[in-house]
């Protein structure tokens, strides 16, 4: 290995083999058996329980805590799994601090609340380690539906229209399935392969044919789709990321955070990807920290988050802040970009110290500047231009009651559709919701 | 999804469990939510005479123990009999059964010991077109000062008589429900059989004072300054239910007779359990006084998972499945021998095993300057007590000697089924045939 953490500029093997596969190993190993009796047995089976109403796809949380704590966990996962059927991915990466455990009467009571998250994968790790499928599909209804977006929100809502008798086909602009499970989430939370290892055995409910490398509005139109289905669901996500607006963006090395991530997520060898000694990271929600933390765990010797607003304000928990910062990064909030500097590729970045104003956010005129070897922006992200002729609302689908967009036949869910959180477990509701909702509008016809 | 249709005296229900005659069958609201929540029947709660209902305290009829984390692990209770009037309870049980056909409704009955008392209530439970009737002779504070209840449980002769009269004056199936405050759980179960009874129930509560206030001098719960024993219940008592159902079950004078098994059923483990010492179903109180209808949902998943995973087809698969290896102390077989054996790998050396061993037991583990804990075979009778004080499940588990393996302990070889009858110590034992 001749490349170490010192090595200046952008460059691949700056840690050995070994580190690496340490550093980017499961960051909340599974709960042992013992373990997980334990930590059942501190949920207190609460009545109508908030933990329920905190998670956006309503696992009955008491009630598979309870099948755990009875030695079944099987039947908890069936719990988990009947709500939301990619329980394993959200077990992994939902932000449970601000979810489930957040609402936990023991974190109002102790600050210590059940640990419904690795409860859940407790659960679901058994049962799909089994092997099986937990349901079993109703007869065929000869309806055909055609889910556009392989992600959190199309597999859910693919999954609940084919268990209930429809033909889906699922379609997807990249090489596999899972969306953001696949090309987005933090290795080390979903490590091993997870997410393929998740879309193989739910598509073990059948009927649905998976359609890859087909993208709407350049395989096909949305007219094509309506034609020859019954309905449409679009759970295409945010494929467009927002610009700094700022003279030298265009510079080497100043990329989507969210570039990166999919490259990361992609390689086959950690020790071939490339990093900058310095990386600065513009941002404050959970792409902005899986940069930044990534970026330090490949061997980057100093990483920096810089946000605009207060700490408290960043999007990303106070949970995955304290990640980044045990990680080792630092994070600078109250300070916006102002200038990009260097030559071919970035070699620092200007910013402004920030103050509230009365018109928002002001810059201030004390600045400072950072070395950055690789820029990457998580300013958020935005429909990738616009496939569909469909009414907006801002820069998503606008809709209205269950995913129901402007056109007739047409529904959207996920994060391209305005109304909830960017989340993975909402995409999943989403999905699943509308999956309803198109099968109740089938069946009415 | 194993199928857990149970028929039980010919009463149907969707599945083995009921809720047992108590304040969560106390009335027509509770039952309906019962139902919906998914349990299978209820014994409504006990109904005594006509006329003006008996009265309750009005301060708190309840006591409680706790494990470290407010585990509710066990309860007792000062509480009577319904004290709603007999008209509200007929008319609610006639309605609630009308819309709810598949579900087991048993109404549970307490009246003064002569026929006619018993004669004039079964007319009347019988034009609700309830599934049948319990008979309430366990009950062991309050009533049994009015000589009904647990007084007539721990009298034999009046459990046959009273289920005699009850199955000469009604044509529903009659369960007698058995007090546990009583020597020999076996004599009021034959006694019930003697009188015709379809089945018997327990356990119901066990006679305890929960705690005492040590500032008051008082037992709990107090009321002005005064307390009372009450009935036990909940998961402690579970194992002297488990037992007393046992009994009943291999005893030959009553095997066969249908048991419904109450007495700390929690989970579905817990009833399966009760179900394979011979429990056609079971019946659960305060469980559902703890934690609400809804736990039903984690015993109908767990049984049937369970059911699954074994083979079984009906819950009558399962229900006596135990029972034959029941046995009596003297029948165990002496010349089994096992020893303990301490995994270094999962040990993480607190000594509790030691402690216990060393202490209390047969000085049978050795303790390292560095604290690794042995057994010393020669020494080890195999009580399991370090097993069970152990805090790591599977850390220490029992080694069964192979066949013509030497127990250090006696220097003697394992040898064919020997027991207590044969034994050479034993004054009257039999020459070994
Ligand atoms: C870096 C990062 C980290 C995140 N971490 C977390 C986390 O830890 N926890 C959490 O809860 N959420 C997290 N999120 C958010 C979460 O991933 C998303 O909210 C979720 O994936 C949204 O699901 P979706 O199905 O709507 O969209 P996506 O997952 O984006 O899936 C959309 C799919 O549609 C396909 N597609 C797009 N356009 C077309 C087209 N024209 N034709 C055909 N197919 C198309 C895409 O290829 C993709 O497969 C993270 C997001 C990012 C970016
Ligand atoms: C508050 C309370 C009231 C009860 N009332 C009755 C009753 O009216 N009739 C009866 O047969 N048993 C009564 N029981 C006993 C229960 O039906 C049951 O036999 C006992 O509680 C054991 O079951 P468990 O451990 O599931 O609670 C009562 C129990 C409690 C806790
Ligand atoms: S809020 Fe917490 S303690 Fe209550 S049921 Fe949910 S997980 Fe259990």
């Amino acid at each position: 290995m001749t490349n170490s953490q010192l090595t200046p500029g952008v460059a691949a093997g700056r840690l050995d083999a070994a580190h690496l596969a340490a550093n980017f190993a499961d960051v909340a190993p599974p709960l042992g058996m013992y373990e997980a009796r334990v930590a059942a047995d501190r949920c207190y089976f609460c009545f109508d329980a908030p933990c329920v109403t905190a998670c956006p796809t309503s696992i009955d949380i008491p009630l598979f805590i309870r099948q755990i704590a009875t030695d079944t966990p099987e039947a908890a996962a069936r719990t988990i799994f009947a709500q939301n059927i990619l329980g394993g991915t959200c077990a992994r990466v939902c932000p449970t601090e601000n979810l489930c455990e957040g609402a936990c009467v023991r974190e109002a009571a102790e600050g210590k609340p059940v640990e419904i998250g690795a409860l859940q994968r407790f659960a679901t790790d058994r049962l799909m380690a089994a092997g099986g499928h937990p349901f079993t599909r109703a007869a065929p209804t000869g309806r055909k539906v055609a889910v556009v977006g392989a992600g959190p929100a199309g597999l859910s809502c693919a999954h609940r229209l084919a268990l209930l008798g429809h033909a889906v086909t699922l379609y997807d602009a990249r090489p596999k399935a899972g969306g953001l499970n696949e090309y987005g989430l933090a290795a080390y939370k979903v490590p091993g392969g997870f997410a393929q290892a998740e879309v193989e055995w739910l598509l073990k409910i059948g009927g649905i044919a998976v359609v890859s490398g087909w993208a709407l509005g350049r395989e096909g139109s949305l007219d094509d789709l309506r034609a020859g289905h019954d309905a449409v669901f679009l759970g295409i996500g945010l494929g467009g990321v927002n610009a700094l607006g700022l003279a030298g963006e265009q510079l080497d090395q100043v990329l989507p955070a969210t570039d990166f991530i999919r490259e990361l997520r992609q390689a086959s060898d950690l020790a071939q990807l490339p990093v900058g000694r310095d990386v600065v990271v513009v941002g404050g929600g959970m792409t902005a920290i899986d940069a930044a933390v990534q970026s330090k765990l490949l061997g980057a010797e100093n990483v920096t988050i810089v946000y605009r607003r207060s700490q408290a304000e960043m999007p990303a928990s106070r949970h995955e802040q304290d990640h980044a910062t045990a990680s080792g990064v630092k994070i600078i909030p109250n300070a916006a970009p102002v200038a990009i500097f260097g030559a071919g590729a970035v070699r620092e970045v200007e910013f402004a110290y920030t103050r509230p104003g009365p018109k928002g956010l002001e810059l201030t005129s004390q600045t400072f500047r950072l070395k950055a070897d690789q820029l990457f922006t998580a300013i958020g992200q935005r429909l990738a231009g616009t496939p569909v002729p469909l009414a907006l609302d801002g820069n998503k689908i606008a809709v209205t009651g269950a995913g129901r967009t402007s056109l007739p036949n047409v529904w959207a869910g996920g994060d391209c559709a305005v109304g909830g959180d960017d989340l993975t477990v909402t995409a999943v509701a989403e999905g699943r919701d509308v999956a309803m909702d198109i099968h109740a509008s089938l069946k009415g016809a | 999804m194993a199928d857990l249709n149970t028929t039980f005296i010919g009463i149907k229900s969707p599945n083995p469990f009921w809720l047992a005659s108590a304040p969560p069958t106390d009335k027509e609201y509770n039952v309906r939510r019962a139902y919906q929540a998914g349990w299978g029947g209820v014994v409504w709660k006990t109904l005594g005479e006509d006329g003006p209902p008996v009265v309750n305290v009005n301060g708190p009829r309840y006591g409680a123990i706790w494990g470290a984390d407010r585990r509710l692990l066990g309860l007792n209770n000062i509480e009577l009999i319904t004290d709603r009037p007999l008209e509200v309870n007929l008319r609610e049980i006639k309605q609630v059964k009308r819309d709810w056909r598949d579900r087991a409704l048993v109404v549970s009955l307490m009246v003064p010991c002569t026929e006619d008392s018993w004669k004039a209530i079964l007319k009347r439970v019988e034009e609700t077109d309830a599934d049948g009737v319990e008979l309430n002779f366990g009950c062991p504070h309050g009533m049994a000062e009015r000589g009904m209840g647990s007084a007539v449980g721990q009298v034999p002769e009046y459990i046959e008589m009273v289920t005699r009269w009850c199955k000469e004056n009604t044509r529903m199936p009659v369960i007698v429900k058995l007090t546990p405050n009583i020597a020999d759980i076996r004599k009021p179960a034959e006694a019930a059989l003697r009188g015709g009874a379809d089945a018997v129930s327990l356990i119901n509560t066990i006679n305890s004072i929960t705690s005492v206030d040590l500032d008051l001098f008082a037992p709990q719960p107090t009321l002005d300054g005064k307390g009372t024993h009450g009935g036990y219940c909940g998961p402690a008592v579970k194992p002297i239910a488990l037992n007393m159902v046992a009994e009943i079950a291999r005893n030959p004078a009553t095997r066969g007779l249908p048991i419904s098994g109450i007495g700390g059923v929690t989970t579905w483990r817990d009833a399966a359990e009760f179900m394979a010492l011979g429990a056609g179903n079971v019946q659960v109180c305060t469980a559902v006084m703890t934690y609400g209808f809804k736990i039903v949902q984690e015993m109908i998943s767990g049984l049937s998972d369970y059911m699954d995973a074994k083979g079984f087809t009906s819950t009558s698969d399962l229900v006596g499945r135990a029972v034959p290896n029941v046995t009596d102390w003297q029948y165990l077989n002496l010349n089994y021998v096992t020893k303990a054996v301490i995994s270094q790998a999962d040990c993480i050396k607190c000594g509790r095993c030691y402690a216990a061993c060393e202490d209390t037991s047969h000085q049978a583990i050795a303790m390292s300057a560095d604290r690794v804990f042995t057994v010393k075979e020669e020494e080890c009778v195999a009580c399991n007590l370090c097993v069970d004080v152990c805090p790591v499940a599977g850390c220490i588990t029992m080694r069964e000697l192979a066949p013509g393996e030497v127990d250090k302990r006696t220097g003697r070889a394992t040898a064919a089924y020997a027991n207590w009858t044969t034994h050479p110590n034993n004054p009257s034992a039999r020459a070994a045939e």
